[in-house]
């Protein structure tokens, strides 16, 4: 085995399309970019690439050191040299979706038509439409057929999505910490979350970037919500407890408790960066994906058309995806007969698991990973 | 535990080409692959020990990681041809529940398990101590074994169960025993139906 290596520094690039994009909202976006981050060497028989899909706050920038800013890929554990996910044997693409912050068109990119931002303007993506974008990127980097899609959690739906999409140009999903459809708890979640950014004085309709503001008090409050899901009860109790930082109640809202001052420290931390419409468009995409809705909630129907290989990974104290949620996607799997493997990884960490390098996790996804054939 | 060729060869030889099998307590899943080079079978291991999945993983096998204990939920009536649980069954608790499971998912069960009565095992309960052998390889501080049965036992409770015999073949070592099983037979495997289904 190749000891574990960093990619090193690298560089993101923006591919550019000018063919309309038709949306499962309705319309189509007449043009648009896609900033995206490759690493390894395609072959020569173009078949060892790997897409990677981020998750709700995730970009294009899985792995390496980030050329400008120095930060190192949200699952640089999992892809580089000698890691689970191999460059020295894969081509891997990291794309940043339509309706992102980190440089794709989004909500704060130039609207061509109007020569000023996006904003509210910019129209409803889905996880379908995402993977139409993805395809088209495929497509200018020559790739037929990918060897892998793989993905956590809102990733994991746009993994599960390729396979029924365009079932002949993927051989394997790697499916982990997702769900075949949200639930009305999960859902409310991002409700809550949408409604704090909504109601903050300064979103002026998803239209704050021309008053020279930001609704930063909306979105580290939705931010503190999300962290809260992603976490265990088990894990917060462990780190944070009911540790108080004067050692006893002096009877105030100021931070106390050292879970507040967690959560305010990654609620502000978050709003510094993240972009809010972005924020809101993307758990809409969340609420939406259901790719049995068009079969009136039959998974197995809706699974029918998928021709790929399966991993499904899930862990065992994640209650905003839940393990039965990835049993969902297994059984109606095994009823087509496709070929597929669920591990249920036993990780105290919550959904937040799904990016950390637990042993148990990281030796089935390398295991799984080095039996796909080229 | 480890799984001997005659055991494997059994089990082929009660298994069409191309049928759609699932292996109870997979282990590595060794027999399933089997099973796919002789019979190319379309199958499913379910293991729920952590390093038995990653084994599966790393043979290429499909395993489904779920605890047994609870039962076959998510596995639709009569999905598959065969359900297999080799040498497993006497480390469930739930062994009238697996069992009805087995035959509600599938159209047959094949089931093997070591024979408590086997004459080797009496004779180290006559001396005085619990039996270990090839087929109960463990002491009994150490054991995953939950229950201990023989066959004569077993074939009682399919009685009581309304579980149809299709065939039984009983063994010692590699040796197949006719007469007096349940003193001459270190390993039995089965074939079960649902009482008035029609033998496979």
């Amino acid at each position: 085995m190749t000891q574990e290596q960093s990619i090193g520094i690298v560089v993101p690039q923006t591919a550019h399309f000018s063919t309309p994009l038709p949306l499962k909202s309705g319309g189509a976006l007449a043009e648009y970019d896609l900033v995206y981050e490759t690493y390894g060497t395609l072959n020569a028989a173009r078949s060892n690439a790997v897409l990677v899909c981020h998750a709700l706050s995730g970009s294009h920038h899985v792995a390496g050191i980030d050329a400008a800013s120095g930060a190192v890929g949200w699952w640089d554990n999992l892809v580089g040299p000698g890691k689970p996910l191999d460059t020295g044997r894969f081509f891997v693409i990291g794309v940043n979706n339509l309706g992102g912050c980190y440089g794709s068109s989004g909500p704060n990119s130039i609207n061509p038509a109007t020569g000023k931002p996006w904003g509210a303007d910019f129209p409803f993506v889905t996880v379908e439409d995402w993977v139409d974008a993805q395809a088209r990127l495929a497509d200018q980097l020559g790739i037929e057929r990918f060897a892998a899609v793989v993905g956590g959690s809102l990733g994991g739906m746009q993994a599960l999505s390729w396979t029924l999409q365009y079932p002949e140009r993927v051989a394997h999903a790697l499916v982990i910490a997702s769900a075949p459809k949200l639930t009305a708890q999960n859902i409310a979640f991002n409700e809550v979350a949408r409604q704090a950014i909504l109601k903050d004085p300064e979103f002026h309709g998803g239209h704050y970037y021309e008053h020279g503001v930001v609704p930063t008090r909306g979105l580290a409050l939705a931010r503190m919500v999300g962290h809260i899901t992603y976490l265990s009860d088990d894990a917060m109790g462990q780190k944070f407890g009911r540790t108080l930082r004067h050692d006893k109640p002096v009877f105030s809202y100021d931070v106390e408790f050292e879970i507040e001052s967690y959560l305010r420290y990654q609620g502000d931390k978050f709003a510094g960066f993240f972009d809010a419409n972005t924020y809101l468009l993307t758990t809409k995409a969340l609420d939406y994906y259901d790719p049995a809705f068009d079969y009136d909630g039959d998974l197995v129907a809706a699974l029918g058309r998928a021709k790929a290989d399966y991993l499904v990974v899930s862990f065992s104290t994640d209650w905003r995806f839940a393990p039965s949620r990835s049993r969902e996607i297994v059984y109606a799997l095994m009823h087509s007969d496709r070929r597929v493997s669920y591990a249920e990884i036993d990780c105290p960490a919550g959904h937040d698991s799904f990016l950390l390098d637990d042993a148990q996790y990281h030796a089935v996804l390398r295991a799984y990973i080095d039996n796909i054939k080229l | 535990m480890s799984f001997q060729r005659y055991d494997y060869d059994v089990i082929s030889n009660w298994i069409e080409p191309g049928e759609r099998i699932l292996d109870l307590g997979c282990g590595d899943g060794s027999l399933l692959r089997y099973l796919k080079e002789r019979r190319q079978v379309r199958g499913y291991g379910v293991e729920n020990d952590p390093e038995r999945v990653l084994a599966c993983a790393r043979n290429g096998i499909n395993v489904i990681q779920i605890d047994l204990e609870q039962g076959l939920a998510g596995f639709d009536d009569g999905f598959f041809d065969h359900v297999i649980m080799s040498l497993s069954l006497q480390a469930m608790r739930n062994t009238q529940g697996i069992l009805k499971e087995m035959l509600r998912v599938g159209h047959e069960a094949v089931v093997s398990f070591p024979n408590f009565a086997y004459w080797r095992h009496r004779q180290a309960i006559l001396n005085g101590h619990m039996p270990v052998s090839k087929n109960l390889p463990y002491q009994w501080y150490d054991t995953p074994n939950v229950r201990f049965f023989t066959i004569a036992d077993f074939e009682t409770l399919c009685e009581q169960e309304g579980i149809a015999i299709h065939e039984r073949l009983a063994f010692d070592e590699d040796k197949v025993i006719v007469e007096e099983p349940n003193f001459l037979a270190s390993v039995a495997l089965y074939r079960l139906g649902r009482n008035g289904s029609v033998s496979g």
